[in-house]
Parts: C-alpha cells; structure tokens; sequence
C-alpha cells in the first residue's frame, strides 16, 4: 500500500433525512490496490456512506474527490462514470440471461450490425478471466450457477466498466465457507490489479482475513482509520459500540442461574416430532410456564424454522403441538395468536413492520386482528395501550402518529416488541430481537425479555449471539443443519463456547455428512446475521480446528 | 385570527391528495363558463320542485361512477383491482330490467323492490365469485376480474335473450329520474351510500386491515390478520356497488342495452381512484377522494359533450385531461417543479402578499 493520493477522498460528509442526521462529519478515504473494510454497528452509517459514494442520496456537505477531482454525483450512472461499480447484497443480475449477457449488459459490443453477440462474449470471457473465471462457459444461463457464482459473475460485471473502485456491500452473508474463500481469491486478484476495494462484512474473522484498512463509523460519525493489523478485535468492537467490553458484560447481568425444576411441571407448550420437510427435521421441545429457552445454532440451522412452526407461520407436515395439555392445530399466524403465542420476526422490514402506518396503527395491529375488524379498538384504548408501550420501551420519538418507516431500525423493533406484549401472551418467540439495535436499547429489551418471565410468560429467544442466549436462558435448544443436536441446562459454568463446542462437535460427527450439505444449494432466504460481536462466526472456524 | 384559521383549512385542503381533483373539476367548469356564461346557472322549478342547471346534470350522471369509484379504491387498496364492474352493472341492470318486464305491473313498488334486491343479490354473487378466486384459489385480481368481466357481460346477454330490454316501473324510475328536496334522488342515494361506505371502513377496523394488506400482505399476516376473509368482503362490496351503479343506469332510460351499459365503466372507476390520490399499488385509500374523482369524470364527460368535441376525439381529450392531473399529483414532477422554482422564489417572496405566501409556498412543497 503506497501513501499515494487515494483514489476516492470523501471529505466532512453530511447527510440529512427528516428528523434525523445519518452522517454528520464523515471522512473516508479509499486507496488504490486496498481492501478497506467499513466497520460500524448497523444504523451506524454504512449503507448511508455507500449510498452517497455511489450517487444514491445526494450529500448535505462535505466533498466527494475521485481520482483527484471533485465530483457531484447524482445517481449512479455518475458514479460508474467515475469509475465506481457496487455489487449490492442481493445479487442483481437477470436470472434467465445467460452469463456472458450478465456481464456485458448495457455494454454489448457493438458492430454495424447491432449488438455483435461474438465479440460481446469474448469480453465477458475476458472479463471472467480477469478474475480467475475462465472455465465458465458465457452461454449457459446464469440460473445454472450457485448464489456464490452468481454473486463472482456480478463482481465481474462490476468489472467489465473497467471499475477502479469497488464496493462490495456484505457480499459474504449467503455463502458458505468455501465460497467466501473462493469470493476473497478474486478479491485478492482484484486488489493486486490495483482495484480500490470497500468491502462491508458482519464477520469480523473476514474483516481480519481479507482488508487491509477499516474505517469505523458510530452513529453517523467518523470514529478513525486503522490499519486493520494494528487493531485487535476487543479495540475494534469498543470502538464500534463506544463502549469497552467489560462494561458491555456487565450489561447484563440478569442472567437467570437460579433455573427452577421444571422436570415436575406440565410443559406449556410441548412439540413432539414436529418438522417441516426441507425446513426442519422432526424435533421434541418441550417449553414451561415462565421458562425463557434458547435457540441456538448458525442462521440457517432451523432455528428460525422450528419458531415459524410454533406460530403457525409455516404449516409443520409432520408431529403436533400441544398447548396446556391440549393438541392445537397450527395453520397460519392468527391461529397462534389466538391461543396467545406471539412472533416477533427476524425480518422486521418484509414480514414485521407495515411501513406506511403509524407507530400507534402497527403497534394495535395484532391485537385489532384478533378482535376482528367489527370491533374496534376505542380510541381511549388505543391511545392507552401505545402510550403505556411507548413508555415502557422507551420508543423514540414518542410520537404515536409517525409513520413506522421514519422510525430508526431499533425503535421499529422497539415498536413490534410493544405490538406483541399489547396481546398478553403466554408464549412469547423472538428471533434476533436484538439485531441491529444500540447497546442500551439491547439491555433494555433484555431486561424486558427477563422481567416477562418473572411474570409467568414463556419466552423462546432467539439470537446470533450466543452470549446473549446464555445470558437469559434457563435452557438452551442447539441447532444444526435443520436439526436439533442437543438441549443444555443453563448453569454458571456454561458458556457461549460450550454452546459453540457442542456445534463443533456434532460436526465432527458428521464431518462426511456436511460436505455433502456444504454442496447442496443453501435455501437460507434469511437475511444478513446480527452484529458481528462475540462468537457469532467461529463455527467455521471451529470446524475447521477439529478437523 | 379568523384568517389564520382559514389558511390552516386551506393548507389542509391543498395537502389532500384529491386537492388537483377540485382544481381540474374548477378549471373544466370555467372553461364551460367561458364558452357559456350561463353555464352554471341553476334555476328553480317551482311545479315540478326540481332544480334545473348543467351542475345539477353533472351531478345526477355521476352516480353510477361514483358507486363503482367507492368499490373500486377499497379493491385496489388491498392492492388487487376489479376489472368486471362495468360488466356486473350490464348483468345488474339486465336482471332488474327483466324481472320489471316480466311483472308487468308498472306502479307497483314491491316490484321495484324485487328486482332491486334480486339484481344486488347477483351481483354480489358475482362479487362473491372474484374474491374467492382472489383469496382462496390465490389467481392475480386482474385475471380473476378479467375473466368476470368477459363472462359478466356473456350472462347479461343470456338473461336479455341477447336484446335491449325495456320495462316500465315508476317508483325504479324515480330512483334514476326523481328529484328529492331540489335535487337527483340518485345523486343523493349515491353520496349516502358512499358516506355509510366510509363510515363503516372508518369507524369499524376494516380500513386498517385493508390498508395493512394493501402495504405489507406478509406482515399483515404475520400480525394475525386473516386476508382471506377481508378479500372476499371487499369484491363482494365492490359486486353490490356495481350492481347498485347499474340500477341506477338503467333507470334513467328504463332500458338495458347488454353491449354499453356500464361499458367500460370499469376503467372510469379506475381513474376516478387514482385521481383520487390512491396509490395502484395499494395501501392508503380515501373514499372522499374516489367521490372528488367520480365528480371529475362525470364533469368531463359532460365537458365534452358541451365543448362539441366529435365523437372520435373524445377519448383523446378525456386522456390529455387525465395525463395532465396524473403528471401534477406526481411525487417526481413536483419535485422538478420545485427545483427549477427555488431560485426565483427567494427573491419573488418578498413581493408577494403575504396572506397568499404560506398557501403558495404549500402549492409547490405539498
């Protein structure tokens, strides 16, 4: 790496939305032949930077120098123009076009016959090549290649402009192990072609394998510039979170050891082979009144599927649940509610918020739902219940007649909690209640979780952050591969790792197994995992000691 | 005081989606003007206790629009759509037309009442039979409506024998052709209706949960909501109306004429929704604005006819009407037009009167 002039300067950058400062000061700085990682909570800024490097919003202040020239950049074509491709999460290339069309779209090579199909796949092998690609065939389909694949296509199509830089937002959220290492040897062909890459991960084991530099952003403001060797993991988590991580620990300090004996208790919710072909295999669960159970295991294991059963968000084809004694069935949402089970979704924007109501109409939803439409909540009522939940969870703004999708992702999710509590359930599930939301509203919604617990609900937690699951549970549920491997009663020797060895271990087990499954097409349409904090990764890492 | 609590209605009134609705039904009006100075003239009747006038036709076409236009904006806020009212009306209107026949008995009220009811109840069927292919059998709304209103139009035909069906009936008649207190009794039947509409999706919960479905059908669900049951309602609702809009059709001419009654009708109620500042893509929804946008359609009709364009041109002119209100509500030319305003703005402020700034200065950021 040179101390040349880098290759994009972004100097003092302001961005503004209503009611709300997303960037206040920013600098980042890219250089030429670098992988410089982003790094920041989400709600930190991230997207926001990109998106006004890439020409998506439009800044309030500060300056945006390419290649030694001041730019205005409105809209992305300017941003290709200056040399800047992205390649977003969701890979964004036409499924039914083959790879060399994907590649060369809108850059067809043209001849005086239109669009010269020969030459145009040439280039896109060319392109291909550039990244160590040249044994894909240009005129399959690109619907033949792996999400992994396809994802290397679109890198290379973000190429084929001749990009000098380029942005790779959480490319790695979908892939398995062996295609991030795959997806890292292109990018470490790229930066030694002298490509300024900016690279987003959650992962910080990658933040570590592949960049060169990082920049942290808290809260909409520039934190520093490391170089990334320079920063070990503890300095690079406090200064993302602003906090150092002993007193982070000490956060929650609810953590519930006194477990009752609930051997002698009549579950209150109890699952007996219950599975869903393809989603989770059949599983026994058994949870007690007041009892708070984790799930744990890696995104995709199941953990989220065995929860969307006992909702009745998915329909199981296999086993029965039984709920006080009683075999209920199970078919859709309003049929959990109505035997006061609540679901509180890890994918807050499609399946959890309705962003053009108001924080009072999303937060009396469930509860109209099921009072059905001819009896309306009293708008007395109304205004009680949300006040009383905008209190007691510290929504901000306070303002019940906003719209949901002008409230930051922590307060949605503050807004969804208080949307569940407001029908009194007895099973309350939350998957990654805590993603994406600021430390203190994290110990807030924790202490919620325990304090509900205490009053008698039964509470299913859910979280990439196996710290987290110990903390609050009184049993923890570990999942793998669309299968439950094991339950662990919480006590004070148990520990995240202990939760990871057991992981780890089951994948020796099964050591020959995975490799077929690491094979298999992922059918995760999960989102991106939660803040990169404690142990949200070593799985693969694990796997790979013991192996 | 009094004229800070005027501007305050007024920056209301302009934030109102259907606010380029009142305007455009304003400005075709003075264009009638212009061509006719008299043109808004009402005058008293006193034997027949009528009122007489151009508006007072205005308003008696446009109820049939506006039924359909209330029916239609709570289809497409689920974020479906009702292709087949314009055909549910041809079958509504053919029932009642034909039972009156067969009756014979032109005074009598039981008669009108039956084939009131019996043409509602088929066209709530009818309704019944889209929303179950939208919510149960899970076909796109354009399809399923698609589908009705080829076959709507097919089943008027065979209960009409294929002909132009007259009867004579005088209390049906009144309810196309009377007068009540000065005015159409079918003009006010329609805004009772749509006033009892908008009461019962206000004041009950089911304007929430169809909006809620309208934005986010996954979350929607995901909430506890069960649209299955909401969208059945809802077309049948939108069946009834357009049932209601063929009575009221018909009744003007006592005739059905299976091939252009309620003619794409279908595609005015669209308009006056979206006029009416209803997004297509669903979600929020205002009754008030489907009125403003019925009103719109009917004052344009009448426009043409009144201005003398030909035949041939008029769908033409309805079109440029409706691009031009479309192009002013939106979000994106707005913003165009405040960009290119901005810089002469600051200076020009000044030299405005100050009582119009606020209500300008809303004009364009609205």
């Amino acid at each position: 790496m040179s101390e040349a002039l880098p290759i994009v300067e972004m100097r003092d950058i302001s961005i503004e939305f209503p009611g709300v400062r997303a960037l206040d000061g920013v600098d980042f700085r890219l250089f030429q032949g670098e992988v410089h990682a982003l790094m920041g909570e989400n709600g930190a800024g991230k997207s926001t930077l990109i998106k006004a490097l890439t020409g998506v919003y439009k800044i309030d202040g500060g300056s945006i120098v390419v290649a030694g020239q001041e730019r205005q950049l409105h809209g992305t074509r300017d941003a290709q123009s200056a040399g800047i491709s992205t390649v977003y999460q969701e890979v964004n290339l036409v499924t039914n076009l083959t790879i060399g069309e994907n590649v060369m779209l809108g850059h067809e090579v043209r001849g005086a016959f239109g669009v010269n199909w020969r030459a145009t796949h040439e280039a896109a092998t060319e392109a291909l090549a550039r990244l160590g690609l040249e044994h894909l065939d240009t005129h399959r389909p690109l619907s033949t290649l792996s999400i992994a694949m396809q994802q290397l296509v679109a890198i290379s199509r973000a190429m084929a402009i001749k990009a000098k830089v380029l942005i790779l937002d959480e490319p790695t959220s979908s892939l398995d192990a062996a295609e991030v290492e795959g997806l890292f040897r292109v990018m470490r062909t790229l930066r030694d072609q002298g490509v300024a890459i900016l690279f987003v991960s959650h992962f910080l084991d990658q933040i570590y394998a592949i960049s060169d530099r990082l920049t942290i952003l808290r809260n909409g403001r520039y934190e520093g510039e490391y170089l990334t060797r320079d920063l070990d993991r503890h300095a690079l988590i406090s200064k993302m979170i602003g906090k150092d991580l002993n007193s982070l620990a000490s956060l929650g300090g609810n953590r519930r050891v006194d477990a009752r004996d609930y051997a002698a208790e009549a579950p209150l919710l109890s699952a007996k082979g219950l599975g869903r072909r393809g989603s989770i295999e059949p599983t026994d669960l058994d949870v007690h009144r007041g009892e708070v159970v984790g799930f744990a295991g890696l995104l995709g294991s199941g953990r989220t599927e065995l929860a969307r059963l006992l909702y009745g968000a998915d329909r199981a084809d296999d086993g029965e649940v039984t709920l006080h004694g009683k075999r209920v069935d199970l078919r859709a949402p309003a049929d959990g509610l109505g035997k006061r089970i609540a679901f509180s979704t890890e994918n807050r924007r499609d399946e959890g918020i309705i962003g053009d109501l108001t924080v009072r109409e999303n937060m009396i939803l469930a509860v109209q739902a099921e009072r059905g439409w001819a009896r309306p909540i009293p708008r007395k009522e109304q205004d009680e219940l949300v006040d009383q939940y905008i209190e007691a969870l510290n929504v901000r703004p306070p303002d019940p007649n906003r719209l949901i999708k002008n409230l930051s992702g922590g307060n949605q999710q503050k807004v969804l909690l208080g949307r569940w509590l407001a029908t009194k359930p007895e099973l309350l599930i939350l998957d990654e209640p805590t993603r994406g939301i600021d430390v203190g509203a994290k110990a807030e919604i924790q202490e919620a979780v325990a304090q509900l617990a205490e009053d008698g609900v039964s509470v299913v937690y859910i979280s990439s952050e196996l710290e987290e699951v110990v903390r609050l549970s009184e049993r923890i549920v570990v999942l793998k591969d669309h299968q439950k491997i094991g339950e662990i009663v919480n006590g004070a020797d148990v520990t995240a790792q202990m939760v990871v060895d057991v992981i780890a271990a089951h994948g020796v087990e099964a050591a020959e197994r995975d490799i077929i499954d690491a094979e298999a097409p992922h059918t995760n349409d999960a989102s991106h995992p939660g803040d990169a904090q404690h142990t949200t990764v070593p799985a693969t890492a694990a796997t790979e000691e013991e192996s | 005081m009094s004229t800070g609590a005027r501007t305050s209605w007024l920056r209301e009134l302009v934030r109102k989606p259907f606010f380029w609705g009142l305007v455009a039904i304003v400005a075709l009006l003075v264009l009638n003007v212009l061509k006719d100075p008299n043109y808004l003239a009402i005058s008293y009747d006193p034997e027949t206790g009528r009122l007489v006038g151009n508006v007072v036709d205005i308003l008696r076409a446009s109820a049939p629009i506006l039924m359909i236009a209330v029916g239609m904006s709570l289809v497409i806020a689920t974020g479906g759509i009702d292709l087949s009212v314009g055909s549910v009306m041809a079958v509504s209107g053919a029932v009642a037309m034909v039972l009156m026949k067969d009756a014979g008995d032109s005074g009598s009220v039981l008669v009108a009442l039956g084939a009131i009811g019996l043409a509602l109840l088929i066209s709530a069927v009818l309704g019944a039979v889209n929303g179950v292919l939208v919510a149960y059998v899970g076909l796109q709304p354009f399809i399923s409506t698609l589908i009705m209103m080829l076959a709507g139009r097919g089943i008027a035909k065979v209960i009409t024998e294929g002909q132009n069906t007259s009867a004579s009936n005088e209390p049906f008649r009144w309810i196309a052709n009377g007068f009540l207190i000065g005015l159409p009794v079918v003009f006010l039947l329609a805004i009772a209706i749509a006033i009892v509409v908008g009461l019962v999706v206000r004041r009950s919960a089911l304007g929430l949960m169809i909006e809620a479905i309208g934005i986010n059908p996954k979350a929607s669900r995901m909430a506890g909501i069960k649209p299955n049951g909401l969208l059945l309602t809802v077309y049948i609702l939108s069946g009834v109306l357009a049932g209601v809009a063929g009575i009221m059709s018909v009744g003007t001419v006592m005739t059905v004429d299976v091939s252009r009654t309620g003619y794409q009708m279908e595609l005015d109620a669209i308009l006056a929704v979206v006029i009416g500042g209803t997004s297509l893509s669903g979600g929020k929804f205002s009754i008030g604005g489907a009125v403003v946008g019925g009103l719109l359609i009917a004052t344009l009709d009448k426009t043409i006819v009144f201005l003398g364009i030909s035949s041939s041109a008029t769908p033409a002119f309805k079109a440029i009407v409706i691009v031009v209100l479309c192009l002013l509500q939106s979000q994106r030319v707005r913003s165009w037009f405040v960009q290119r305003r901005k810089p002469p703005r600051a200076s020009a402020a000044p030299s405005a009167v100050p009582s119009e700034k606020p209500q300008q200065k809303q004009e364009v950021t609205a």
